[in-house]
Order: structure tokens, then sequence, then C-alpha cells
């Protein structure tokens, strides 16, 4: 077993004290002159690496390791709703092309349903080297159940190296069920992906809730699964289609289920910012809702979508719909003007790809200055009504 | 009819920062609080509890003995039982070590008809661990449950809703769901529970208590992935800061808006 072991006969106040501070999850405890770890520890061996040398050590068990050149492979899979593609899964194929040209693996996709054929016709034109069709009545809906057993018979017939899923909410209900299926790692939300040459996907996304990065892998377990949310890569161009449909047996799958789809509604449509060119998003410097008509002439005059922060959601304020971030969309229109927004690791992830940022915050040390064009320091309650004059000047 | 709740107690801020010269986090506080998520998540049982009759709900947590005060607050709330589950050897657990260990919890605990998680931590926020835990106990799933529309003798029929569409499905007991913000309004903890349940004994388990004894499938070992490296995220150099009085910030704004012909 791998755990973290304190060596005692080095430890005073001082050290004790000092190790109690570097640990970001409060899992020292220091008694009668004794420091032990409790079961706050996540191993994140900090106290290892930046603590006095010597007091904590990293003890490691050997492990059996697997062969990874017996995997091979990078997968999407499609994502498919009343046989319309999702984007995010055509995104994700400009990724895997990517990654697979730096280990020379084959791009796969997977596609479940019935009657798909124009998605494994597009899933080719965006140049897979092979589409994999599971086609039956059962998975004429998506059922996590049913579908899971879909993708366990695929991997347990080409032992693929990686797996990709959007990040949407069927591609978050249904990717943690296979990982655990197959007792595999699951990334969520990623918004960078990298490989090494031996295939270990490098899946980088905020972590511990916070202003951090972090970078995951999956040093011993195949496949190697991960999320990502749509907008987070770009979709490829289209091409001459070279590569090969396999029709898959569906004989042995189960279709067993205890979910049963009473009755679907579809939501009523909102403006996608998804799509949008230019947004004028807001955040919790606006006291209440209706001060954000401050900003309707400039909405108007620009012809802007209005996008926000969670807590504005968490208001009521908006549509769920309109939420930029990790939790919400992923926006890269060609200019975005943020209002009175702190900028958490997860806003910035969801819009950091904008052509032109501007930002106006009263404080000047808020994360999202980071990486804006234009950084305005000012309170939007004193700007707005001065630029609503300027503005009128030129209706 | 008997309901597990799965709750964490997270950090309760999440202004975490890291040192770029050291690596280390740096945590702002040492606050800690039950994951809002977890509080939709068990206002839905106390509604089932009032929908049907003979609810029992059970609140399961895993952590470091401090977590005991998550489930005090769910036995508050109106929780009837708890269960903590701590072990030393559960540190480094990720999204797979994490659900196995809630999983083999569940299967001590025993004889459930349904389990509610919360959609997601604030901390870890991958909204995972619910279906996770699913699948390790062969259960069906239903995720972002926002109604329960009806309980049935051998299921319940719940509204569930996606990106861009509702759903109602009926789904046959035991089964996982996992609620989503927003979906009720979650009741406080009352005062005369707590006199009820001032002395009320927490049980708690560790890893020798479960069925699987085997130590390398919980904690980091348990774990497929690993995080290699934590970095602050990457900023842009070329900002240019704009200072001056509201009338001058809003012409540059203005000015910007002009030169780069959006105006």
């Amino acid at each position: 077993m791998s755990y973290i072991k304190v060596n005692n006969d080095k430890v005073t106040k001082e050290i004790a004290e000092k190790l109690i501070n570097i640990c970001p999850f409060n899992a020292f405890d220091y008694e009668n002159s004794k420091l032990s770890i409790n079961a706050s520890c996540k191993i994140c061996k900090i106290c290892v690496k930046k603590g006095p040398v010597g007091v904590c050590e990293f003890i490691e068990d050997e492990k059996i390791l697997i062969n990874k050149e017996k995997y091979k492979g990078i997968t999407v899979y499609i994502e498919q709703r009343n046989n319309i593609a999702h984007l995010v899964s055509w995104e994700l194929i400009g990724k895997a092309k990517e990654l697979a040209i730096k280990t020379k693996e084959n791009v796969y996709a997977v596609v479940i349903g019935n009657d798909v054929e124009n998605i494994v016709k597009e899933a080719l034109e965006f140049g897979v080297d092979k589409v994999f069709v599971y086609e039956d009545d059962a998975y004429k809906e998506f059922n996590v159940e049913i579908y899971t057993n879909v993708i366990n018979s695929f991997y347990q017939k080409y032992k693929v190296n990686v797996i990709l899923f959007g990040g949407t909410t069927q591609g978050r209900s249904f990717a943690p069920r296979v990982a655990a299926r197959l007792k595999t790692g699951l990334t969520a939300d990623c918004t960078m992906l990298d490989i090494t040459e031996d295939g270990d996907l490098l899946q980088i996304r905020p972590a511990f809730g916070g202003n951090i990065m972090a970078k995951i892998n999956t040093p011993n377990h195949r496949p190697q699964l991960a999320t990502i949310r749509y907008k987070m890569f770009d979709e490829p161009k289209k091409a001459n289609p070279k590569g090969k449909v396999i029709r898959e047996s569906n004989d042995n799958i189960s279709k067993k289920t205890t979910i049963e789809i009473i009755q679907s509604f579809e939501k009523p449509q909102v403006s996608d910012i998804s799509d949008a060119e230019i947004i004028i998003s807001v955040g919790r410097a606006f006291k209440k809702k209706k001060d954000i008509e401050l900003l309707e002439p400039l909405r108007k005059i620009l012809n802007a979508e209005f996008a926000c922060t969670r807590p504005l959601i968490e208001n009521g304020w908006f549509d769920a719909r309109k939420q930029i971030g990790l939790s919400g969309r992923t926006v890269k229109p060609k200019l975005i003007i943020n209002f009175g927004i702190s900028g958490a690791v997860q806003y910035i992830e969801g819009m950091k790809d904008s052509e032109l940022i501007i930002s106006i915050n009263t404080d000047k040390h808020n994360k999202l200055f980071d990486i804006s064009h234009y950084s305005i320091h000012g309170d939007l309650y004193e700007i707005l009504p001065k630029l609503n004059d300027l503005l009128d000047q030129i209706l | 009819m008997k309901i597990i709740t799965c709750i964490k107690q997270v950090p309760a801020s999440t202004n975490v920062q890291v040192d770029p010269k050291t690596g280390v986090l740096i945590r702002d506080g040492n606050n800690v609080k039950m994951n809002p998520f977890d509080l939709y998540a068990l206002e839905t049982a106390f509604q089932i509890n009032s929908m049907t009759s003979n609810v029992n709900i059970h609140s399961v947590t895993m952590g470091p003995l401090s977590a005991k005060s998550v489930l005090e607050e769910a036995l508050y709330m109106g929780s009837n039982t708890a269960t903590l589950i701590s072990d030393r050897r559960f540190a480094g657990a990720d999204v797979l070590a994490t659900s196995y260990t809630l999983s083999q919890l569940i299967k001590h605990i025993n004889n459930y008809d349904l389990v509610i998680c919360g959609k997601q931590t604030t901390d870890g926020d991958t909204a995972q661990v619910g279906p996770e835990i699913a699948e390790f106990l062969n259960i069906p799933h239903v995720p972002y449950v926002k109604e329960i529309i009806e309980i049935k003798d051998k299921s319940i029929l719940l509204r569930s809703t996606y990106d861009d569409y509702d759903e109602i499905v009926e789904v046959y007991f035991p089964c996982l769901i996992t609620v989503d913000k927003g979906s009720n309004v979650p009741r406080l903890p009352s005062y005369k529970r707590k006199i009820a349940f001032k002395n009320a004994v927490i049980e708690t388990i560790s890893l020798n208590d479960l069925n699987d004894k085997n130590p390398n499938n919980y904690g980091l070992n348990g774990s497929p992935t690993q995080v290699d490296e934590i970095f602050p995220p990457t900023s842009n150099t070329d900002s240019i800061e704009v200072f001056g009085s509201p009338k001058e910030l809003s012409e540059s704004l203005f000015k910007i808006l002009k030169e780069s012909k959006y105006l």
C-alpha cells in the first residue's frame, strides 16, 4: 500500500507547525509531540516535496505494470439525440487527430443508435480512420444502462487506448458509468489534452475548486477516459472520407433496463451564447436584477447577447443556459465585455479564448484582468451612466 | 422504504491559489461546510418522506473524523440515522476509489431502496461519483433530478433535466438519483431535533468493517488517476490597464469599442 510516512524522530514543534501550514488539506494532527496524518490526506506529496527534508516520505509499493503497447486507438463517442450528432463530438475528433499524430495511432468513432447513417457519413468526413456502428431498436433513445453495455462490448473487443466523451449533461452521466464498469480513471471537464509518446493522456483541468490547474494522468490503467465541454476545441475541416465503416453485431449485448422514459420535452429555445459573436457578461457586482438594464443601450448598439456568472443563475436572474463557465457554456466570441465579474477559474476557462476581452471591475486583483486585453479599473455604476450618455449621441 | 443519502464535507471557501514560486497551495481559511448540492439531496429525501409512509433516511459520508459534523447537520435537518466511514487507507482516493468505497459502505448498510446524491461537489466539481456508485452497486441511476412526481410500490416517477430537454422517467428500486441545485428549498436544521439528537451516537466504521477488505482497492492504490502537477492558470501579459475618473473610463471604453469597429 502506498502512503506518506512521518519520521517522528525528526519532528520538532517548529517542523510540525511548518508542515501543518503547507498542507492544503489539514491532514496533519500534532498531539503529544507526535505528528500524524489523518484521513483528509490526498497524497498530494507537497509535504514530501516542499516540507523539511526527510521528515515526510512517500512509500510506494511495487506495481505490476500493464503493457501499453497492447492498447491502441483514440476513440470518440459520438453523442446523438434524435439522430443528430452533438457538435462537441466533431470537436473531439479534431483533438483526437492531433493526439494521434504524436502516437501514430488510429482515430475511431463509436456511433450508437438506430438509423444513424447520416452521422456515420459525417464522422467519415471529419477524417476518422474507422467508425464502429452499433444499431438496434433498443438504442433509439439514450439509456445509460444499455449504452454502457455497448461501450463495454466495444472495449472488450478492441482494447483502445483512449475514449473521449462530450462534457454534456448526457456525457457526464454516461462516462462515469463506463469508467466504473471498466474500472479505470476518468477526468471530467478537461480544458487541455496532450499525450506522451507512449500513449499516456495528459488531462488538464481546474482542480480543488479554486484558481488552480491540475495535470492528471492515468499511468497504469486503460482505457483512459475524459470528458470535454462543448466549444473547448475547434471543429476540424471536412475532407474526402478515407475511413472504414464497421458494423458490429449486437446479439451479445444485454438490452435489459429498469429505466423507462415516459415522456420527453424539448426545452424552449433560448439563443445559445455558445454561438454568439458579441457577448456582454455580467457578474455579482450588480446589486439587483433591474440594474442590468443599465447595459441595454450598449447591448442594443452592439447587437450583443447577455451572459452571466454562476451566482446570477443561482439568484434566478437568468436562464441557466446563459451561464458562462465550466458548469455552464464555453464561449469563444469575437468580443466579450465583462462587467463586475471576479473571474473564478471556472468562469475564465469558459471564455478565455475569446478574441477581444474587455473587463470592468473595481478590484485590481481580480483574476479576469490577468487574461483581459483591456482592464478598466472602475465602478460600473459610475461608468455606465456616462457611457450611456456617449452612446446617446451616436444613436 | 429505506433511503441512503451520500453527503460530503467541503471547504467553505474555494479561494485556493498556488504560490507561483514554490508551487504550494494556499488555502484561504480552514472552514468547512456541507457540500451545497447535498442540501438539495437531503431535502429530496425529506420530501419523499412526506409523500409516503415508513421512510427511513440514513445519511452517510466518507472523510476524516471531523466530517461527523455534516452528519449531525443531516440529523438535525431530518435524517434518522448516520454513518461515517473514515480510514487513513482511503487517503488519495480519486473518483473511482471514492465511488468504490461509498458503494462498499452502502452494501454494508444494505436493504436500501433509493440512494440520493447531490449532483456534484463544490471542491471536486466532477459530478461523477453518483453514477459510478450506481455502476458499482449494479443499479440504475437517473441524474439531474428536479422533481419527484410519484412514489409507487416498486418504482419512482421522476422529472430530470438535461441541457436541451426534460425527461419524465420511471425507474425501479433499488436505484440511485442525483439532485441538482434549485430543485427544492432545503430546510434548516431544527432546534428541536438538535436537542433530540444531542446524545445520538453516529456510527463510525473503517475499511475493516467492509466486505472487501483488500486495501489495494481503496485510496491511492485504488485510484487509476494521479495528479502530476498543479500550477496557476496562464495569464495574458499584454493587458492594457485603464485608470481614471468614471468619465474618462467611459470615454476609454467608448474609444476601444470604436477603434475595434464595434461602434
